[in-house]
């Protein structure tokens, strides 16, 4: 059982409120969700629409096909009607000119006005879904009571989701109707939840879609979690405030796209130069410049690899669904922490929005290591504290400002000594830097190579990363249903320093090496024969600010 | 050596650079405030005032031009019990740093804000800053520069800055009192510091403020904002030195009472498995 309702109109229409109902609604029966945003740069008008898939099994993906298109306009119907299925419903409002067998019209609006708000139409439209697919109603209620919250208004949406729910009989067959055990969470509140959960207390950030709603999440539980969420004035502000709060002691966090990342790269190469602990969240867009402020693309990778004159260490994690992003938000502080560098967590416009479902994330294993050396080494009249001493490992201790009596930190972003003054000492010079990068080689002992999934024996390896992930392991798992050749991937998550192993070894085996990318230039594949000289002969690249479909993959597959 | 230990390093100044007088007066200030080295953060962006924390014995950032407060006003909310005070020049502060002026000045958080001012860049050896005067020649400003010079006391009082000073390099003890009383109040203030260059700025030397600065009488009403507004205007032939506008305004802590209550954020620890609860958001 799998199937897929879109919810089309202008921006300005309340889909996004439909939508998230219908989802709940649907995720609280039980079922596995996956829903997806389209949305145009604009608060009114234009074209919208949400997608809301769901099925008995793990969802990893959107999909093309439709069952159910839910017209807010008839601009709505033409732009997808191509994708709905034979057996496909269209539920639209009474006195549309629409000629097709699968239209359902239905007084959505006559029966909001009886009832007396023309806001409601939706709850009409969403009874009458709901009863196609003969789910329950006994879930709509607490749902209504979640989103509205205000009495009165649910009570008049459950007029309306009532009346909807009458007009017609059951359509579709479903399965899997269960007590529902899981959260349902998109890219960037699991980033949040994680930062949160890593016990981060400062995150400063200036607004930019599709990064924002991080910073919307953490500001919402500022109060209950005690951390500092600040509107910076500008993206420079807010990484070098977040790096203040570091030097400070405190977890600090800033997160941006490409472009705010843009004005990020010099306090990036701060936070390595002064070796304070940075998390940073890159949530791509297409660029340059301005680009496709609502859209999603893989084309910041070389940049966030490369970002900032000179050699230093940094880690850069691409994240590939919800629940990895949670647990690699959490991780990242901690390598942040334990190697003194910035890290990257490479997200984008795709996975910051879908909502999917899983079980509910698990902090019992969450283990917040800060690798301070407050208590330990540093009591008065021990010794001299040297926030750089140069160590074996390339790492220094580290104590809280002001923590101890008698000790001092000193950070400097020109080239220092073990103390933190400034030197010119191309002696110095190069202990310093190899010191720094000394802690380049540690990292890698701490990497994680990518995730394979698909035939053991394939004869196609895909290589791809970040979001990736989910359309490439449905696209992958339908491949090898189907017979014939066998498929394999490899899905990068950490993907600086580049984890070597795997690919070397899998790359020996494949007849033909296909990265699969949401940018115009095949980054990873460029990052890859960089790093192991391992050559992508074949390419799937998609650049039109729309994510891939395991559809498209497939279809890609084809010509290859 | 002085009794609280902020010892000076060997700095990289010009012999006779405006710096060492204003590098006094804040020792001066902290030692009579009987603050020690580890409860004091100096924050500096880059430039000669921006060396600052190289050359005294406290917590020190060096971070980068023109972007000293950001780190500062971080610093300074998750670590309270810190005296954060930023050393920055005319360049640092209100060239390369404006924007962070403007709205940290808005921020109000409790740090202090000495600006050293020579009216030129110093570092990379004389060019017009946003406060040289208009037609000042320089290597760049070869035809004289073309744009007015910035007013930083008058910029800051109308963005709603509590405390409003402005020091010299040549009045050291002025600029010590001046400078405690901007170190105690509890808010943003800043102290724009009359420095002369003596490698680059010709023409505002330890004679041409010597011949101008006066120092504001004690009978001047410094929580009277047209009174301020006036006296910040004064400039050319008098240059008045001292508190040009002082008054209480409520500080960016005061508006978060999880920052006021306990100890400072950065000593709070955080149990990951108490706050599994959030997952409630997503059920």
């Amino acid at each position: 059982m799998d199937y897929n309702i879109l919810i089309g109109g202008e921006a300005g229409q309340g889909m996004d409120t439909l939508s998230a109902i219908l989802e709940r609604t649907l995720k609280r029966n039980g079922f596995e969700i996956f829903s997806t945003k389209d949305y145009m740069s604009r608060i009114r008008g234009g074209h919208n629409f949400i997608q809301i898939r769901f099925g008995d099994k793990k969802l990893y993906s959107h999909k093309e096909s439709l069952d159910v298109i839910i017209a807010l306009n008839a601009e709505s119907v033409n732009l997808h009607i191509d994708r709905l299925v034979e057996n496909g419903t269209i539920v639209i409002n009474t006195g549309s000119d629409i000629n097709d067998h699968r239209l359902l019209e239905i007084p959505m609006k006559e029966i909001a006005g009886e009832i007396g708000n023309a806001k409601i139409a939706g709850s009409v439209a969403l009874g009458t879904v709901l009863k196609l697919f003969n789910i329950k109603r006994d879930k709509v209620n607490s749902v209504f009571d979640k989103v509205f919250k205000k009495q009165d208004i649910v009570e008049i949406n459950m007029k309306a989701f009532e009346k909807g729910y009458g007009l017609v009989g059951g359509k579709y067959e479903v399965n899997g109707m269960n007590d529902d055990d899981k959260i349902m969470i998109n890219g960037n509140e699991a980033v949040a939840v994680g930062a949160i959960a890593a016990g981060c207390k400062f995150y400063s950030a200036y607004p930019m879609t599709p990064s924002t709603s991080i910073m919307n999440y953490m500001a919402a539980k500022m109060n209950k979690i005690e951390m500092v969420v600040e509107q910076a004035e500008d993206e420079i502000a807010a990484i070098n405030m977040a790096i203040g709060a570091s030097y400070a002691g405190a977890r600090a966090m800033t997160g941006t796209s490409g472009g705010g990342f843009s004005l990020m790269v010099e306090g990036l190469g701060l936070s390595s130069m002064m070796e304070l602990p940075l998390v940073i969240a890159e949530v791509q867009r297409p660029g340059p410049a301005t680009g496709l402020p609502t859209r999603t693309e893989q084309g910041d990778l070389k940049f966030v690899i490369n970002a900032s004159q000179g050699d230093f260490p940094r880690m850069v994690i691409a994240l590939k669904n919800p629940e990895d992003a949670f647990y690699q938000t959490v991780r990242a502080f901690n390598m942040a922490d334990k190697y003194r560098i910035p890290v990257i967590l490479l997200s984008d416009q795709f996975l910051a929005d879908y909502v999917t479902t899983y079980k509910p994330f698990d902090f019992s294993g969450i283990e917040n290591e800060r690798y301070m050396d407050n208590n330990k080494s540093f009591k008065k009249g021990e010794k001299t504290y040297k926030p750089y001493e140069l160590t074996p490992s390339g790492i220094s201790p580290r104590i809280i400002p002001g923590s101890i009596e008698g000790f001092t930190v000193l950070v400097d972003s020109d080239e220092h000594d073990e103390t933190g003054h400034i030197v010119e000492s191309g002696r110095l010079r190069v202990k310093m830097n190899d010191k720094r990068m000394k802690k380049a080689e540690l990292l890698e002992e701490d990497i994680q190579e990518p995730e394979f999934f698909g035939s053991k024996d394939f004869e196609v390896l895909y290589v791809a990363w970040g979001s990736t992930f989910g359309p490439l392991k449905e696209a992958v798992n339908n491949l090898n249903r189907r017979g014939g050749k066998k498929y394999g991937a490899l899905i990068f998550g950490d993907i600086w320093p580049l984890p070597k192993k795997e690919i070397v070894e899998k790359a020996k085996k494949a007849c033909t090496l296909v990265n699969v990318e949401q940018n115009a230039t095949g980054q990873l594949a460029s990052v890859i024969r960089e790093q192991t000289g391992i050559i992508c002969t074949k390419s799937i690249l998609k650049y039109d600010g729309r994510p891939f479909s395991p559809e498209y993959i497939i279809e890609r597959s084809k010509t290859l | 050596m002085s009794g609280c230990g902020f010892e000076t390093y060997e700095t990289a100044w010009c012999p006779g650079c405006g710096n060492f007088g204003i590098l006094a007066a804040l020792k001066n200030a902290l030692e009579k405030l009987q603050k020690k080295p580890h409860e004091v953060l100096v924050v500096g962006g880059i430039g000669q005032a921006a060396k600052t924390p190289q050359y005294i014995n406290t917590n020190g950032f060096c971070g980068l031009h023109g972007r000293a407060v950001p780190p500062a006003a971080a610093a300074k909310i998750v670590n309270r019990d810190l005296t954060v005070i930023v050393n920055t020049g005319d360049g640092d502060t209100y060239g390369e740093g404006g924007n962070h002026l403007i709205h940290n000045i808005r921020r109000n958080i409790d740090i202090t804000h000495f600006v050293h001012d020579n009216q030129i860049y110093g570092l990379t050896k004389g060019q017009a800053s946003p406060t040289t005067a208009e037609g000042h020649v320089t290597t760049v400003q070869a035809l004289g520069s073309k744009m007015l010079p910035l007013n930083p006391l008058l910029l800051s009082l109308v963005l709603g800055a509590g405390f409003v000073a402005r020091g010299s390099s040549g009045d050291v003890k002025l600029l010590t009192e001046i400078m405690e009383q901007a170190i105690i109040y509890k808010g943003y203030a800043i102290v724009d510091i009359l420095q002369p260059c003596v490698s680059f700025n010709k023409v505002n030397t330890y004679k041409w403020y010597k011949e101008r600065v006066y120092r504001i009488g004690s009978d001047y009403d410094f929580e009277n904002m047209d009174a301020a507004i006036n006296k910040a205007s004064e400039w050319g032939d008098r240059i008045p030195l001292g508190i040009i506008y002082k008054k209480e305004r409520p500080v960016y802590s005061d508006k978060l009472d999880f920052l006021k209550k306990g100890k400072a954020l950065v000593y709070r620890g955080l149990n990951p498995q108490k706050i599994q609860g959030l997952l409630s958001d997503f059920m």
